[in-house]
């Protein structure tokens, strides 16, 4: 695995990178203004990340870096290069849904579901951050992930009932 | 075995949305797949002079520069009878058939290229000259027109009965007032987007959409084609509020390419391309007049109102339904007027026209109780409307009284102090508002087929679509109660035009018209099954009977009963706000609905559809607006940043009540449908409060702080 190698110092419009994706190490080469989104999604082909805007107002693309949430529609694919990315691909275990994706199906917490995974990798990211104590703070700290259908207060409900469990 | 209908299940298509296995139209992994750019015009009125492409040709990974000047003609064959999502005059936008701009943002060329960023760079090196011709871009009521008969005929030209202006120049009681919504975007959050991929001379389309056997049609009348050699599949939509009833040009564009460079084509549409590209509800700027006898019964209602439309075609709106239909009042004038502007053409946005004029007509009831100083509930009790004035005929149900004492009970709205300004929580103004909602109920002609296999298991599929509402989920409920099965052995499926043929999803009539068909064919199956023991299930006797499968068809349209009722959803919708009266700002912690929708399929589902419709009037009333720029013709903010929607935090605490209703007379489903009348009777409810918190009348959405701050 050589993913970790240093890029090449050169100025070149295509670089190989490698990037560890739910665990699995990928070697891509990738044009440098490829997004980390077009990279999951159209080279990786992990669609489940979705693109709202390219523009990181939406939160449709939220992915971890690290366990932290990211917008990848703002992160170019060579930025992460050798780092550790956890879509919503890569969430369930042996088939077991997550439990933020069980709370999410109870509460109804989606319409068209297109906002989905950027809400639970978001959701996520919020428990890590510890920042699911109260419902005021669910929304505010949720409030880059625009759910066009309206489902807020059942992504909050959602929100806290998978933190209750994970506590 | 229980039934499920009824049952708040959770979605059955839950699990592939929440994993990322749900596939949207841009996700389908074709091999050789190439990728599109468009060029747009940067002018709202002209011709193209000058398109030099040569720059773009030369970008690493360009297969072709498509525009005017090489793109192969099209036939755009008239279409026999247009759509019900189409406009009834004018002519759809030709795409590089010509010179001509007609707005800003018309698509002139598109770059196919091996990767999307070289696709997008190239598009960048397009070199464009134009003569520039005066543009008309704002609207002028003086140039305003009614619609065309062939709009009216839809329903969409407005309306009358009695002698209005002679009733309201007597009535001793007056409301005199204009007011208007901005443009709005629809902005789902996933873009619009086409695959296109020929094989010979037969096309399939990968395209969001909310009507697939109309893209089929439309796109073979565009290219002189058979309909039957066109497939569009479209199995997930990730939000349209109406944004994909249409077949827009940038679908011919995708399928146009896709047969130039002879690969599969993608065209993802950005965030900015799908203000110019899709459509978007009109503002809309409405005189309405309100005469009442001092017991506030109403004696006269006027409406006029005015609209944009495009140079090339005529989009118009029910906009006089709510005024026509909402009360009982014997004199009623709604006019509708349309002005052409240089813009790409409106289209429905959830609740199209309706949620316009209940928004005029629920403002101004409520400055007509503040003016006779009675309660607008009592108000509205006093002019509730026993049958369909507007038709002369009853209602086939209506449980709209239900609506206003179950929303009044769960919101307290006895609590209010009925003097605008009065309540106060600290230095916050807090104001109670309400609204009636209205929404007309129609449904359409659907089939279904529905297949039962030895294994237990049994399909049931129609060309029908799931934008949200949870069509999946309740059809998989329907067709499990009808053909006894439990839910998980029962697979239903949309969106591909190889299924039976379904009606538009929209117009909140899915359920009604595509359930009954469901329910339809599934009982011909039942009815089709070979005998067998009572215990026996349905794949023993298939067994038995030797055969591996029954299929059967199910069929239901719209009867006689269309005539004789008027069907509609009702609801009573109340709001509270705070507003801090320094700054100007809204905040609304709690809405409370009650709807008569008739029979409730799936209380869960059917409840996040109202919240949701509850969050969109947050944005229609506080913050949705398009900033148009009349000296560009364009929209400035046309990005999620500055074109404000509501985000988790601005949205406390919402309460949904379906009161008891079930309507047999409009379907056997007793379904009256939900997805608009959620929307509708939000935003006035919550311009209401904000004059009971302030004292101060904001007419014109989205009331922005500054409405509050300036006298």
């Amino acid at each position: 695995m050589d993913s970790q190698g240093p890029l090449p110092s050169t100025p070149a419009s295509r670089f190989d990178i490698g990037l560890i994706v739910n665990g699995t190490s990928h070697r891509l080469a990738v044009d440098a203004r490829t997004t980390l989104l077009d990279a999951l999604r159209d080279r990786l082909h992990l669609t489940g990340t979705k693109r709202g805007c390219d523009l990181g107002q939406c939160g449709a693309c939220t992915v971890l870096l690290e366990g932290r949430r990211i917008n990848a529609c703002l992160t170019l694919a060579v930025m992460v290069h050798g780092r550790a990315i956890t879509t919503i691909e890569g969430i369930a275990t042996d088939g077991e849904l997550h439990p933020m994706q069980t709370a999410f199906v109870q509460h109804d917490a989606f319409q068209c579901g297109y906002c989905t995974p950027g809400q639970i990798m978001s959701a996520i990211g919020l428990l890590n951050e510890s920042r699911t104590t109260d419902e005021a703070t669910i929304r505010e700290h949720m409030s880059g992930n625009i759910c066009r259908c309206g489902a807020y207060t059942n992504i909050v409900a959602a929100v806290r009932d998978a933190a209750a469990r994970g506590s | 075995m229980n039934s499920v209908v009824g049952q708040p299940i959770s979605r059955v298509d839950g699990p592939a949305k929440v994993t990322g296995h749900a596939i949207y139209a841009a996700e389908f992994n074709l091999r050789n797949m190439v990728h599109a750019a468009l060029v747009h015009s940067t002018i709202a009125h002209g011709r193209i002079d000058q398109l030099d492409t040569r720059d773009a040709e030369q970008e690493p990974g360009v297969l072709a520069v498509i525009s005017h000047l090489n793109a192969e003609r099209l036939p755009y064959e008239p279409l026999e009878k247009r759509p019900p999502v189409d406009p009834k005059a004018g002519e759809q936008l030709h795409v590089f058939q010509g010179p001509e701009i007609l707005f800003v943002g018309q698509p002139i060329a598109v770059v196919i290229a091996e990767t999307v960023e070289q696709a997008r760079t190239a598009a960048a090196l397009v070199q464009v000259a134009y003569h520039e011709q005066v543009a008309t871009t704002e609207v002028r009521h003086d140039r305003a027109q009614p619609p065309t008969e062939a709009s009216s005929k839809a329903g969409r030209g407005g309306g009358s009965r009695g002698d209005a202006e002679k009733a309201f120049a007597k009535a001793p009681v007056k409301v005199d007032m204009w007011c208007s919504h901005d443009r709005e975007h629809h902005n789902a959050v996933e873009p619009h987007a086409t695959i296109a991929e020929w094989f010979g001379d037969h096309l399939t389309l990968y395209d969001k959409s909310q009507w697939v056997d109309n893209v089929r049609s439309e796109i073979a009348h565009v290219f002189g084609m058979p309909a039957e050699n066109i497939r569009v599949v479209s199995p997930f939509v990730g939000g349209a509020f109406g944004s994909a009833l249409r077949t827009w040009p940038h679908v011919t564009i995708a399928a146009l390419a896709a047969r130039q460079v002879g690969r599969a084509v993608r065209l993802e549409l950005t965030r900015r391309e799908l203000y110019v590209s899709v459509g978007y509800r009109p503002r809309t700027e409405q005189h309405m007049q309100l005469g009442a006898e001092a017991d506030g019964r109403l004696v006269a209602i006027i409406q006029d109102a005015v609209a944009p439309t495009s140079v090339y075609e005529e989009y118009a709106e029910r906009t006089a339904d709510p005024v026509l239909r909402t009360y009982s009042c014997p004199n009623v004038q709604a006019r509708y007027r349309l002005a052409p502007v240089n813009a790409n053409t409106p289209c429905p946005m959830r609740a199209p026209g309706i949620a316009t004029g209940v928004m005029a007509l629920e403002i101004a009831m409520d400055e007509l109780a503040d003016g006779l100083g009675m309660d607008p509930i009592e108000l509205r009790l006093r002019n509730y409307a026993e049958n369909d004035e507007a038709k002369g005929v009853p209602w086939s149900s209506k449980a709209l009284r239900e609506c206003y004492q179950t929303a009044a009970d769960r919101f307290l709205w006895s609590r209010r102090s009925a003097p605008p300004r009065s309540m106060r929580n600290g230095r916050l103004l807090i104001g109670y508002g309400m609204a009636t909602a209205f929404y007309p109920a129609e449904r359409a002609p659907a089939s279904v087929q529905a297949i039962l296999y030895a294994n237990d298991t049994a399909v049931v599929r129609t060309a029908s679509s799931d934008m949200g509402p949870g069509t999946y989920t309740a059809m998989t409920q329907l067709a499990a109660d009808t053909l006894g099965l439990p839910i998980e052995r029962v697979h239903f499926e949309l969106g591909d035009t190889e299924m039976p043929k379904a009606p538009v999803h929209g117009g909140s009539m899915t359920l009604a018209s595509v359930g009954t068909a469901v329910v339809d064919a599934c009982k011909a199956l039942m009815a089709n099954l070979p005998a067998g023991e009572m215990a026996e299930g349905h794949g023993a006797r298939l067994r038995r009977a030797g055969l591996e499968s029954l299929t059967a068809t199910g069929h239901s349209e719209p009867g006689d009963e269309a005539n004789k009722y008027s069907s509609a959803g009702f609801g009573a919708v109340f709001a509270e706000v705070w507003v801090d009266p320094d700054f100007g700002t809204v905040r609304v912690p709690r809405i409370v609905g009650a709807y008569d929708v008739g029979r409730v399929i799936n209380p869960k589902i059917a409840r996040s559809q109202c919240l949701g419709g509850m969050v969109g009037g947050i944005g229609m009333a506080l913050m949705e607006q398009a900033e148009w720029d009349a000296r560009l013709g364009r929209v400035m903010n046309a990005n999620l940043a500055e074109y404000l929607v509501p985000v988790n935090a601005d949205v406390t605490d919402l309460d949904v009540t379906f009161v008891r209703s079930s309507d047999e007379i409009f379907n056997p489903l007793g379904a009256k449908g939900l997805a608009e009348i959620a929307l509708c009777g939000v935003a006035p409810a919550i311009a209401n409060a904000v004059y009971h918190a302030t004292g101060k009348r904001v007419r014109h959405l989205p009331i922005m702080p500054e409405k509050l701050l300036v006298d």
